[in-house]
């Protein structure tokens, strides 16, 4: 194969390679001849090569060796040339690499070049991949840009400007000026560039916040030109005028609007009207509503203005697209600490989700339902969510089982327990996981019965787990066999506990007595301490658990092992007895 | 590779004013502390607002559906190697997608907005406070773009012209973000791109077939 090939021959042969190594064979014979090009003073074919070396760094293969051409490229005087080096420094140079800094200069000749093309390209760089010191360096440049008379250029100018506040946040006042002046223009790519501009200045430095707040008429009127202009063909994108201009200014007036009342009063209107008049049956529409919707609820709007932005989210979740529901669910997530009632409202669609086939919509509904569990729905709540955690995929039910956990505080029915309890069972792989996160709120408080019987039944069955220390989910806590057999005491002796708690706390102890070997005495004493307790139903386990130890000391381990089967909850048989209810 | 140990982040630590502040560190690669490269999102607060520095579009990817790359398009600096861990991940997550599911996938702190045209799936990854569905419409955008450029766009187009859809797509996104939201003035300015490099290549290849050169 001749080294001169053209670059779409070249692809043509490697895509007919039908085995990587004959790929590979290819790519090494094309690089060795693409090396010796590059060495050649000057070869006519230079922007083909690097375009062949692109395509090959693109399949991933090294292409480090074309570092330095890309670099000659750059400083060639043709435009080809340029427009091929550009690329590849972009492509094969980033800010970590020595050789970037060899550009810095290129890209300051090429910003003052007569073709407004070849300064695209420096300026596309320059923001895609240039430096903290190349920022500082050009920086005056980009400022001088940004006054400069084309608007093809001052967008650009404007988004370079982005960048170098991104890396360099001092240098924001070099901006400020010419940012504030570009809102008076009237070329949408301008405008969109220096918002965005204006964005990142006020979110850096407070300062810049109180001077751009002046600024929220001129928005306003900006953004109302927008809404109520007729059909423009050249912004139009189904129906809404310029909708990605129009969610950087809402994101740009949610920020000024922030704790100001001033400014949120200003905006108020237009954000009514946005919200009312927005046509959201296409993406582009809700995206707008959307970002409204985040507005309104995020600056000292007034109440009927945030009902509105309410109902338009419990519109979104009912509506048929899932990115919709998506979307919706996530700015709800964001609410429902400040607007309780309000999101309260729809827990019903959101409690639908939950069965939802899409994992990222089942997470969202997880997140948010837990949220949304009161006092008042517990009950239902609770009901749904165990049902959740029996069918959720793997990496949510962790997530899912400590949430229920912390959920079910003290308003639960007594059969929460068992089903809960039968589904800690089921799910094998969060034994470890579930008997550490219970441990820990066993210790830190044992009022709520429910999270106590459930607490001391886990660690009961799981104690060798929660005594081993290793989990992978959650960092462990070191556990003695002590530590344990004091939380359970604790809970044994405490008024707090009822009757019920203290039988799942004695019935616990006697399971650890096969799971741990030191001690076995301190249990054994425990016990029969118990064996004359004036609970009935305390004693007459103890007296049990007693003549384990002493007559039936053989059938101790055979009892008190683990159950790998939950029996139905039916009445109450001595097999369940034992199992610890 | 940037060292935990360079200045500028020694700064970072010893500042008093940011002692006690949420200092959060985000790793791209799981590596030991003293090499591994370290992107800091600080956690600032300024009399009462909060903000994390991050860049709002990080990388596009394009591939197709057997997981091969045909574009990768990075406005964040990471080593070839993290570069290509990261696709692999992000890929063989997109991949697992089933069809009707919806186009957001979060991912360790971003989020992975993602599309799929014919035979090709068009990904972002974008910070996790950006409006997923202008990054929809974006996507959307720039595959008008291709689609008019190319007329009727497929990918083979996009593998056989893979510099030309880079040119497109610097046209339209620089550092990370819309430039123009004008389909027509993108086109244009393409156009006339095109037009500078056709005489910048024609007099040699001219000249060269008489054999002057």
């Amino acid at each position: 194969m001749s080294p001169s090939v053209c670059l779409q021959e070249m692809i043509r042969v490697i895509r007919g390679a039908r085995t990587q190594g004959e790929e590979r064979g290819v790519i090494q014979r094309e690089c060795a001849a693409i090396r010796a090009q590059f060495r050649q003073a000057d070869s006519g074919g230079r922007s083909h090569n690097l375009a062949k070396l692109l395509y090959v760094h693109m399949l991933g293969y090294p292409a480090h060796f074309g570092q330095m051409e890309c670099v000659r490229l750059i400083a060639s005087s043709k435009y080809s040339e340029k427009r091929i080096g550009y690329l590849g420094a972009m492509m094969l140079l980033d800010e970590k690499q020595d050789a970037s800094l060899l550009i810095t200069n290129s890209i300051k000749n090429d910003l003052s070049h007569s073709s407004q093309h070849v300064q695209s390209l420096a300026l596309c760089t320059l923001a895609c991949m240039g430096s903290a010191e190349m920022c500082r360096d050009l920086a005056p440049e980009i400022e001088r840009l940004l006054k400069a008379s084309n608007s093809y250029i001052k967008k650009k100018a404007a988004l370079c400007a982005v960048h170098i506040v991104r890396k360099i946040p001092e240098l924001g006042e070099m901006f400020t000026p010419s940012a504030h002046s570009l809102l008076s223009e009237k070329n949408h790519g301008v405008l969109h560039g220096a918002v965005i501009l204006i964005t990142e200045l006020c979110e850096r430095n407070p300062d810049n916040l109180k001077q751009f707040r002046k600024s929220v008429p001129e928005l306003v009127q900006i953004m109302k030109n927008l809404v109520t202009s007729g059909y423009s063909p050249e912004h139009n994108v189904a129906g809404i005028s310029d909708p990605f201009l129009q969610v950087r200014i809402l994101r740009l007036l949610r920020i000024l609007g922030r704790n100001n009342d001033a400014a949120s009063d200003a905006m108020n209107d237009l954000l009514a009207q946005v919200a009312t008049n927005t046509d959201s049956s296409k993406t582009a529409g809700s995206a707008v509503l959307y970002e409204t919707v985040l507005t309104i609820m995020d600056i000292r709007s007034e109440s009927g203005l945030r009902v509105l932005a309410v109902n338009i989210l419990g519109r979104f979740l009912l509506n048929n697209d899932r990115n919709i529901r998506y979307i919706s669910m996530t700015s709800l997530q964001k609410i429902v600490q400040t607007d309780h009632t309000a999101v309260q409202r729809h827990r019903g669609t959101i409690v639908d989700c939950l069965k939802d086939q899409d994992a990222s919509v089942k997470r969202r509904a997880l997140e948010l339902s837990l949220a949304l569990v009161s006092a008042a729905n517990i009950r239902s709540m609770m009901k749904e969510l165990l049902l959740f955690l029996s069918t959720c995929p793997p990496e949510l039910r962790s997530h899912a089982a400590s949430g229920i956990f912390n959920a079910a505080g003290g308003d639960v029915r007594d059969e929460t327990v068992p089903n809960l309890i039968q589904l800690i069972t089921a799910a094998s792989e969060l034994h470890c996981y579930t008997v550490h996160k219970l441990y820990r709120a066993l210790i830190s408080d044992i009022v709520q019965q429910s999270l106590v019987q459930v607490a001391c039944w886990c660690i009961g069955e799981y104690g060798d787990l929660l005594l081993k220390g290793e989990c992978e989910e959650i960092t462990p806590m070191q556990v003695t066999e002590d530590d344990v057999l004091d939380a359970l005491e604790t809970v044994l002796q405490s008024h707090m506990s009822t009757p019920t708690s203290r039988g799942f706390a004695l019935t616990a102890i006697m399971k650890l007595s096969t799971r741990i070997t030191n001690n076995v005495d301190r249990i054994r004493s425990v016990v029969s301490i118990y064996g004359s307790c004036i609970d009935v139903e305390l004693q007459q386990r103890a007296v049990e658990y007693n003549a384990l130890f002493k007559k039936y000391d053989h059938m101790r381990y055979f009892t008190m092992s683990y159950c790998t089967v939950i029996l139905e909850f039916g009445c109450r048989s001595r097999l369940s007895l034992v199992l610890g209810y | 590779m940037e060292w935990v140990g360079s200045p500028k982040i020694n700064q970072l630590w010893w500042d008093s004013s940011l002692w006690g502040r949420e200092l959060k560190l985000n790793t791209c690669e799981r590596s030991h502390l003293y090499c591994a490269r370290v992107k800091i999102s600080l956690t600032a607060v300024y009399s009462g607002t909060v903000r994390t520095y991050q860049d709002n579009m990080q990388f596009m990817l394009l591939f197709s559906r057997q997981g091969k790359l045909r574009l990768q398009k990075w406005y964040v600096a990471l080593s070839d190697t993290q570069k290509k861990k990261i696709s692999r991940e992000v890929i063989q997550m997109v991949l697992a997608r089933k069809p009707k599911m919806c186009s957001f996938l979060e991912w360790r702190d971003l989020k992975i907005v993602y599309k799929r045209y014919a035979s090709l799936y068009f990904c972002c990854a974008v910070e996790d406070q950006e409006n997923e569905l202008i990054t929809l419409e974006i996507i959307h955008r720039y595959v008008e773009l291709l689609d008019k450029y190319f007329g009727s766009v497929c990918e083979l187009d996009i593998i056989f012209n893979f510099e030309k859809a880079y040119y497109i797509l610097d046209e339209f996104i620089l550092g990370g973000e819309a430039q123009e939201t004008s389909k027509k003035i993108v086109l244009k300015a393409i156009e006339q791109a095109d037009m500078l490099q056709e005489e910048a290549e024609a007099p040699r290849s001219v000249l060269e077939e008489i054999g002057l050169t």
